[in-house]
């Protein structure tokens, strides 16, 4: 083990996997000469060339849909978004073509590649800047959509999902580039599907993911002060969600909080949040509670902005609701 | 009107050009089949024709190989057929048996035909432009030598993704063909009404890539402007773009009566017809006798007459299908958990 960045962690992904297999390559605005917005693909043209390191035009619709197209040919493109918030500009050949081109073809046709980059809001970007898409791809049926929390997932579920053959939306998070985690050395993946428990405990189940999931475990911590030991479950994929591990925890401690910082409304939370109250009505004493950001468009003010996001003690004031625990 | 003139065509052999002479009327005779159908609500949902635009489809065949990579929108049976789907599986995913081309999940707008080559069958106006720029992408990725023809109406044009992809294509010199089928009507908006430039190969100088004009109703000329791009595609000079000038008989789908043009439009277009177009020319060139075109036209008839009774026989696909082909190894559903 060592200690590295998730910046580093994808960066190694990218690099063992395209050493690996020459049918891969790395497409993106920025990815080669300029080593990558986010500096996820540094060093990776020096070493790979042109050829598998590709600077596209800005052209998310053009360029989405040209790696869809080559993995429709047995390619595997991993095809680097800026962010997410411009990929709503190639939603049509994500969600309508490269999802559901097997299907369509009844199983003729396959579709191997990976659309990846930072989803979320960072700092005082503003609304358009500031958006959360994960529940808007994991709606489709044929997509793959993974939010890694550490910088060990990050990587062995990049591998996996470069290997997988089905597309896969695989969603980092700006502000969490820097963060450091400890990563196995050496060669290893981590399946899709299989969720993580990232704090065992008997009080109540908390479920976040990517970024959420850090701000989960602070609030945990807080908790812990005043006695309340809580499970946080890190289901790692969105879809396929590992639904077995979230019921197993909520059956172990009989409460549960859905915690994330997008929108509230026909969220990941609210699927999930389902699948509980069915499957553990018996054991719960009260409703799942849902712990989000504010149903507003992202305001730039730091003011502002830092009332319309979800912070520990949200998770705080949750999980005591979930408890029934005056504050 | 004077015969025209060609280069490359006046070289192809008698049994090219009774070829394309049986594909042409397999065309026609297959969707003219379809109406019907669709009229006994045998064939269902969106269904569009692509009578009168046969030329193009069978012309740009015989300019590229089995081998080379060809991708189109919903207006898809004609493509198909031409790159010799057999007529049974189309008609049969027509009407939605598990012993069409895609087992009946894909209908009349997404046909596939994967061993020919044959990419489908798209619906999103413009959505398979970039497809076919990432399958040329993806040919010179691995130098395999193969092209991509993707076919698009003139409506799509004004699609981002047109521009999108067109602008890399040529960045990157990739093989591949973009033809557009300028059949002038986007369902009932005429081109005038909604391209600024109505020539469409005058777009081509926006990408510093070839536009050529090439007459759609004319097979050889379609040949012969294909095989040009191909040529020049494979030789790694980088994609073309071909408009060809062409005309629908029927309206956009089988629920557009195509109130928005005249009578007389029609009947004018249907003087330049390619089938009689491409008789008279085998006749002139003595490449066959009227009696084995008659021949031909004849068996035609019997071979869609069969498709439509093997896809009548088919079966249903069953239900058990439903949750078939979504991800290469099945995933579990949400809510399987009691
Ligand atoms: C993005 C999108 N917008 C609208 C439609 C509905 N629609 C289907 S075909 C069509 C007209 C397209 O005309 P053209 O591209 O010229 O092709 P043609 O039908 O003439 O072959 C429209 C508006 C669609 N399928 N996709």
């Amino acid at each position: 083990m060592r200690e590295l960045t998730f910046r580093d962690a994808l960066n190694e992904a990218l690099d063992e996997e395209l050493g690996r297999d020459p049918d891969t390559f790395l497409m993106g605005e920025e990815v080669g000469a300029y080593n990558g917005a986010y500096k996820v693909s540094k060093g990776l043209l020096d070493k790979y060339g042109p050829k598998r390191v590709v600077d596209s035009p800005i052209s998310e619709l053009g360029f989405c849909g040209l790696g869809v197209g080559a993995a429709m040919m047995g390619l595997k493109p991993i095809i680097e978004v800026m962010t997410w918030n411009f990929a709503i500009l190639a939603m049509d050949q994500i969600v309508n073509t490269a999802a559901k081109m097997r299907y369509m073809a009844a199983g003729e046709l396959s579709c191997p590649i990976v659309f990846r980059g930072p989803n979320g809001a960072a700092r005082s970007l503003g609304a358009q800047h500031s958006q959360w898409f994960e529940a808007q791809y994991a709606y489709f049926p044929g997509i793959k959509v993974i939010v890694p929390s550490t910088p060990a997932d990050a990587k062995g579920l990049l591998k996996s999902a470069i290997r997988d053959p089905d597309p896969v939306v695989f969603m980092e998070s700006e502000t969490m580039y820097a963060w450091k985690g400890m990563v196995p050395e050496g060669e290893y993946t981590i399946p899709i599907g299989k969720g993580d428990i990232k704090r065992e405990g008997t009080d109540c189940t908390i479920v976040a993911w990517g970024k959420a999931l850090k701000i989960a475990l602070d609030g945990a911590e807080l908790l812990a002060k005043d006695g309340i030991n809580c499970e946080v479950v890190d289901p790692r994929t969105i879809r396929p969600l590992d639904e077995e591990i979230i019921v197993n925890s909520v059956r172990k401690t009989g409460a549960c909080v859905v915690f994330e910082e997008g929108w509230p409304y026909y969220n990941v939370g609210a699927q999930i949040s389902d699948i509980v109250q069915r499957a553990c009505f018996d054991v719960l004493d009260s409703p799942v509670i849902r712990v989000t950001g504010a149903d507003v468009p992202m305001p730039y003010a730091r003011t502002l902005e830092d009332a319309a996001r979800p912070d520990p003690t949200s998770v705080v004031a949750g999980v005591k609701n979930a408890l029934n625990v005056r504050s | 009107m004077a015969k025209p003139t060609y280069g490359l065509a006046e070289k192809l052999d008698k049994a090219t050009l009774v070829n394309m002479y049986r594909q042409l009327v397999l065309l026609r005779k297959f969707e003219e089949r379809c109406a019907q159908q669709y009229a006994l609500q045998k064939i269902a949902g969106f269904c569009h024709l692509y009578i009168g635009q046969e030329a193009v489809a069978v012309g740009t065949e015989f300019g590229i190989t089995p081998d080379d990579y060809v991708i189109t929108a919903y207006r898809d049976h004609g493509q198909i057929l031409t790159r010799g789907t057999p007529p049974g599986p189309v008609m049969a995913e027509l009407f939605g048996k598990v012993t069409g081309v895609a087992k009946g999940k894909g209908g009349s707008m997404h046909l596939f035909d994967i061993p020919r080559n044959f990419y489908g069958g798209w619906g999103i106006v413009g959505g398979q432009i970039p497809l076919a720029l990432g399958a040329a992408y993806s040919s010179k990725y691995r130098e395999d030598g193969k092209v991509t023809v993707c076919y698009f109406g003139e409506a799509a044009v004004n699609q981002g993704a047109f521009h999108e992809a067109l602008n890399m294509a040529a960045l990157w010199k990739v093989p591949a063909i973009f033809i557009c089928e300028n059949n002038r009507y986007g369902m009932g908006t005429p081109i005038e009404v909604s391209s600024a430039v109505t020539q469409v190969h005058k777009r081509a100088c926006a990408y510093d890539m070839p536009g050529v004009y090439a007459d759609g109703k004319d097979t050889l000329a379609m040949y012969e402007a294909v095989k040009a791009a191909a040529d020049r595609a494979r030789a790694g000079e980088g994609p073309t773009l071909i408009e060809a000038d062409t005309y629908r008989y029927r309206g956009h789908s089988m629920s557009d009566p195509a109130v928005y043009r005249t009578r007389e439009e029609v009947d004018q277009e249907r003087k330049l017809d390619p089938i009689p177009k491409m008789r008279d020319w085998i006749l002139s060139k003595k490449a066959a006798k009227e009696a084995e075109l008659d021949a031909i036209d004849e068996q035609i008839d019997k071979d869609v007459e069969e498709s439509i009774r093997f896809a009548e026989e088919s079966p249903w696909p069953p239900v058990s299908d439903l949750y078939e082909d979504i991800y290469v190894d099945p995933i579990r559903q949400h809510g399987d958990m009691k």
